[in-house]
């Protein structure tokens, strides 16, 4: 039995489920195939960080609109998914340091990001949690952050209002271009057919790209998250170092609930085949050092648990997005490379745009796939 | 052959045992252990400066806590002891523990985890009001610091401990309000046949009713729990439940002790990846164990109510297979008969632990008349009304998918206490069988993990 619609969507995390809910917006029909739950990868798994400053430049215009969307969240699609404008802070401990975020500062204002420079005394001033090693900060007054276990679920439940039909446990196993249209078979047995179809299936898009003879140098790893006990909610901002020694990457907000949620250094193993990945208790250690350097006083706190998921990357530590180079009617989304969570809202409105008009105000051809061919 | 590098966790009769074979056979295990003394929770020590006598203290399993004490402080200078030391993790061969902030971690080529059990809870209104304790807390409380957890105590839920502590309770000189059972006598009669496998025990239960009835304590059987009750400021004044034939009855008491026998502490034992498989007989989730505690992962043994909810005989049973199994992995010899009857014997335990549980069953169905406003998961402070929504709105009746959108068993506890109601609230209001709502995810830390690191190594 063949289904057919408008679109078909390989992937239900939060790339492929707000883009079925801005096609089905645009009056598109859209199927969306989702081989375990959606938002349960990369989507649901990640620190919720919604960032911009920090970011590949180029890739500010499609951040930027993201941003405009997260701060319509209920009014789009029914809830917020938590999102709170904080503000976002990257701290550094070196004087060095100072420099790379003043420079960056100036560049992204030419993309329309105001971020503050902040001195050592005036980042204890305005956030006396701070720790004494952090010599000055980079403050994105409009950043802030959410909770990724709801943010790509509501994305798809607001799609399947809106009329899209989202499909979990569905595997898709094969996709093939027949005349004007694709066949696409999956694991119930069933066969799906649409003009157009967007893979936006992370850590697992490569093998459906590989089909169409665009492979890609995509690499699965794992977030390496934890969580603290509950205590008194004092620190507002995202914080997140600047700096060029891995370990000391790390990243760190509290919810209003209390519990401090904190990440980043070093990456874990993760397996795509038994959809598992792990995290390093070396890593965990490491984490809980570095966290105290921007804030003291987590030492007084425990950790109750720890988490990861299965992300992928590509070595230019930047996604892949847009039309395929070789098929028509073919489009990507996937490999956001740990950073795509903030993102996700605004790639699902430009894969949208992109699908219905052919076309995209948003600047995205730094991400196209034929930068691999 | 280099002499394996054994860690056993837990140094309660499981443990006690495993680390005596291996001490005898001349490796030099590890053992680590979160109390500050051995004997774990069914032989715990009171203080070194507590003066109660033995006897006192365990009754009729007087002589068999002084084996396990003895047989361990034996061993002393043959075992690595790490006391007040927990395991937070385990991962490719190596035990991550922490004392006193201190983190270490241990390498191992095999490790017999004997983590015991902890009370399995069914929530019911009013549970998490001050003055309600699990029926293990209020025997820590009577054991190990010599107090009562009230003046005028009620022990609700069903199994075998809720009369054994009932009974430690009289004998403390505690004043036993009621006790409320939510297994009926003709339950525990058709159990007859399998509890005749340790009829000893049967008569000692006996024992303790009888020693409960000849203080008139009141007894009541077959109940269904209705609410705790209290005040501000003052905690529980009372708990009612309704008896057979829908009486309703209410017990004033300032504290209750509740608890529905035990759930085993699996989470080691998943961070090590063995598989587990659904037990129908207790409804619960339990790693997979050949006969002497070997799981699915090379290196990795269990031992003790961890296993399997057998108590602190079977406990003694399975520490002695787990270190036999470890021996014999690693080429040692191994005297083939003693493991035989040791095989045997637990074979007899486990008929009787079979009976258990069905002369007292866990009360699953309870979980249907719960009002939503019952708090489940008390650590996020979720209620039973949003698990049922979650299931129902959001088709989130895996118990991980419910997880992920409720926040239950996100808090301090990680589920280990509300993780099985939770499963059932999730399983009756989607109706589908308990297996098919699955296993909460153990992760990393077992129990919460300081952040600060204290600057001493590990002693």
């Amino acid at each position: 039995m063949k289904r057919a619609a408008d679109i078909l969507i390989v992937g239900g995390g939060i790339m492929g489920s707000s883009a079925a809910f801005f096609l089905q917006r645009r009056g598109r029909s859209v199927t969306l195939l989702e081989r375990g739950l959606v938002g349960q990868q990369a989507s649901g798994t990640n620190f919720g960080n919604v960032r911009r400053q920090g970011r590949f430049l180029p890739q500010l215009p499609l951040a930027n609109r993201s941003r405009q969307i997260w701060g319509r969240l209920g009014e789009l699609i029914g809830e917020d998914a938590e999102f709170l404008m904080t503000g976002h802070i990257r701290v550094c401990y070196g004087k060095d340091q100072i420099g790379t975020l003043e420079t960056y500062a100036t560049k992204a204002r030419e993309y329309g990001l105001e971020l503050e420079l902040l001195s050592q005394n005036a980042l204890r001033d305005r956030f006396p949690f701070i720790g004494p090693e952090a010599v000055a900060g980079s403050y994105s007054p409009h950043d802030g952050h959410a909770n990724p276990r709801l943010a790509a679920p509501a994305f798809a439940y607001a799609a399947r209002r809106e009329g899209a039909v989202v499909r979990e446990n569905v595997e898709v196993l094969h996709i093939e271009k027949s005349g004007e249209d694709f066949r696409v078979e999956t694991s119930r047995g069933e066969v799906f057919q649409a003009p157009v179809v967007l893979v936006a299936a992370g850590a697992w898009a490569n093998r459906l790209s590989a089909e169409f003879g665009e492979p890609v140098p995509l690499v699965a790893r794992g977030p390496q998250m934890a969580v603290t006990e509950p205590a008194r909610y004092e620190i507002k901002p995202v914080l997140g170092v600047s700096t060029k020694i891995a370990e000391e990457g790390v990243y760190l907000r509290q919810i209003p609930r209390g519990n401090v949620i904190f990440g980043g250094g070093n990456r874990g193993p993760a397996f795509t085949d038994s959809k598992r990945a792990y995290v390093l208790p070396e890593n965990t250690l490491s984490q809980m050092r570095q966290i105290q350097r921007i804030v003291p006083a987590l030492g007084s706190l425990r950790v109750i648990r720890v988490w990861s998921g299965i992300e992928s990357y590509l070595p230019d530590d930047i996604p892949i997005m847009g039309p395929s180079g070789r098929v028509s009617g073919l489009y990507y989304a996937f490999g956001f490379c740990g950073h795509g969570f903030q993102l996700g809202p605004g790639v699902g409105d430009v894969m949208a745009e992109l699908i219905d008009t052919g076309a995209t105000t948003t600047p995205i051809e730094p991400f196209s796939i034929s930068r691999f061919a | 052959m280099v002499d394996p590098r054994v860690v056993v966790v837990g140094a309660g009769p499981a443990g006690v045992r495993a680390s005596e074979i291996l001490a005898a056979a001349g490796l030099r295990p590890t053992v680590i252990d979160e109390a500050r003394r051995c004997g774990g929770q069914i032989y715990r020590q009171q203080p070194e400066n507590f003066v109660r006598a033995i006897d006192t203290l365990y009754g009729t399993e007087t002589a068999k806590a002084r084996s396990v004490h003895a047989a361990f402080e034996a061993l002393r200078d043959r075992i690595q002891y790490r006391a007040e030391t927990f395991a937070w993790n385990v991962v490719d061969g190596q035990l991550h523990v922490e004392s006193g902030g201190a983190k270490a971690a241990l390498p191992f080529d095999a490790l017999i985890i004997a983590s015991g059990a902890t009370d399995r809870v069914m929530p019911v209104p009013g549970w998490t009001l001050p003055g309600v304790y699990s029926l293990g807390a209020a025997q820590i409380a009577v054991k190990a610091h010599a107090c009562s957890i009230g003046r005028n105590v009620a022990f609700m839920g069903t199994g075998p401990l809720l009369y054994l502590v009932a009974y430690q309770y009289v004998k403390a000189g505690a004043n036993v309000a009621a006790i409320l059972d939510t297994s009926t006598i003709a339950e525990r009669l058709a159990a007859l046949p399998a509890l005749t496998a340790r009829l000893d025990n049967v008569f000692k239960g006996l024992s303790y009713l009888r020693h409960l009835r000849g203080r008139h304590i009141p007894i009541f059987n077959g109940v269904t729990p209705v609410e705790i009750s209290g005040a501000d400021g003052k905690g529980v004044t009372s708990v009612s439940a309704l008896r057979r034939g829908g009486r309703r009855l209410e017990i004033k008491c300032d504290a209750i002790g509740l608890g529905y026998h035990l759930r085993a502490e699996t989470q080691l034992a998943d961070l090590a990846r063995c598989a587990f498989k659904f037990d129908l007989s207790s409804r619960q989730w339990l790693p997979e164990i050949d006969e002497d505690g070997r799981t699915s992962s090379k290196g990795i043994y269990l031992a003790g109510d961890g296993a399997q909810i057998l108590g602190a005989d079977g406990a003694e049973i399975r520490g002695r297979l787990a270190a036999y199994a470890v021996l014999r992995d690693f080429g040692h010899a191994v005297p083939d008969d003693t493991v035989a009857l040791l095989r045997r014997q637990l074979h007899r335990i486990e008929r009787f632990s079979r009976g258990l549980a069905r002369a007292f069953p866990w009360p699953s169905k309870l979980v249907e008349a719960l009002p939503d406003d019952t708090v489940i998961c008390r650590c996020e402070t979720i209620r039973a009304g949003e698990l049922r929504g979650s299931a129902r709105l959001k088709g989130a009746w895996e118990v991980n998918r419910a997880k992920a959108f409720s926040r239950v068993g996100m808090g301090r506890c990680q589920g280990r206490y509300c993780g099985h109601a939770a499963a059932e609230v999730l399983a009756a209001s989607a109706g589908v069988p308990i297996e098919e709502v699955g296993r909460l995810r153990s992760q990393a830390p077992v129990k919460p993990l300081s952040i600060a690191t204290s600057d001493g190594a590990i002693r």
